[in-house]
């Protein structure tokens, strides 16, 4: 292309004019050896643009966010599971007739133990009323004390007055 | 949506995320970061991608804000990017002449350049996207997208005639 051509195109290029395929052109014409001497630093430009083109992009993708949001849920519902099982738990009455005959069993025998020892505990209670007994005398005791104290004062008051 | 369609969407513009925010946030691994995080973001929106009309410029759209944000955050925090992505040096005079004369000049200019103008140099000399598109994905008007790259141009072009002349940096 003819030189006065392409300052033509140079300089619609710096005013910003220039198409993209106008300045395909320029590309074109700067990627040759021979350039006038006050072009030099265009063929700098171009050449510049030339190599930061062949900058990629290399580092890994990892894309597998899609599966975390599924756990996410997962947690949710076992968590719901886990709530409404503990509910239904709780509200579940059983009542005898519902028992077969060796869970039954065990209940009966559970009861008698449960009977036994409260029929033992009844029995140490009751022997619990010595030590009231004892304890209550205890108090009388205390309570005739006074009158020893009472008869010790007017003891010492005879004495002073002598 | 399934993986695989997913990624046969994505494929053709996830290149043109990274480099968009690599031209923002200069750094190689910041923009991996990012490219990263709005592709994440638009697969956990897949059911609602299928509506979408021009799922490119979205993603154009969600890089630019996701990237101004950080840059947002990080001056706040008044941290400075690391530029970790520049060339060695020191490797060999051979090599730092090259360096020096080329390409990594027009990088130095463009990480100069106000981040709007980045972006848009970004968009339509690199990846070649037409002003109506650029406009979309900029939340701008056509217009303004003309002026602010032909500012832009210049600048650059000033630039590194200067430095090509005078070899100032």
């Amino acid at each position: 292309m003819a030189l006065h051509n392409i300052e033509q195109l140079l300089e619609k290029y710096d005013n910003a004019e220039t198409t993209l395929a106008e300045e395909a052109q320029l590309k074109v014409y700067f990627a040759q050896e021979d350039i006038p001497q006050h072009l030099e630093s265009y063929k700098l430009l171009f050449q510049y643009v030339s190599d930061t083109r062949q900058e990629q992009f290399t580092k890994a993708l990892p894309l597998q966010p899609k599966r975390k949001k599924l756990y996410q849920w997962i947690s949710v519902a076992a968590i719901a599971i886990l709530m409404l099982g503990a509910y239904f738990q709780m509200n579940q009455k059983t009542t005898l007739e519902d028992l077969n005959h060796e869970e039954l069993l065990a209940y009966n025998q559970t009861m008698e133990v449960f009977s036994l020892v409260s029929s033992k505990l009844n029995k140490g209670t009751n022997s619990l009323g010595a030590f009231k007994l004892v304890s209550s005398k205890l108090n009388e005791g205390a309570e005739n004390l006074n009158y020893l104290k009472e008869f010790q004062n007017t003891a010492k008051r005879i004495i002073r007055n002598d | 949506m399934t993986q695989t369609n997913f990624l046969k969407l994505v494929m053709p513009f996830k290149d043109k995320i990274f480099r968009l925010s690599k031209r923002l946030l200069v750094s190689k691994e910041e923009a991996e970061d990012a490219t990263q995080e709005v592709l994440l973001k638009l697969w956990n929106n897949n059911k609602k991608i299928e509506n979408y009309k021009n799922v490119e410029a979205f993603s154009m759209t969600m890089t630019k804000n996701l990237c101004l944000d950080r840059l947002k955050s990080k001056q706040a925090q008044n941290l400075k990017i690391v530029h970790s992505n520049y060339q060695d040096h020191n490797v060999s005079l051979q090599k730092q002449i090259e360096n020096k004369d080329s390409v990594h000049w027009v990088s130095k200019i463009m990480d100069e350049l106000p981040d709007q103008q980045k972006m848009i140099v970004q968009l339509r000399d690199i990846e070649e996207y037409d002003f109506d598109e650029i406009a979309k994905v900029l939340e701008m008007n056509e217009t303004a997208v003309r002026v602010a790259l032909s500012r832009a141009r210049k600048t650059i072009r000033e630039k590194l005639t200067n430095k090509h002349r005078y070899g100032i940096t």
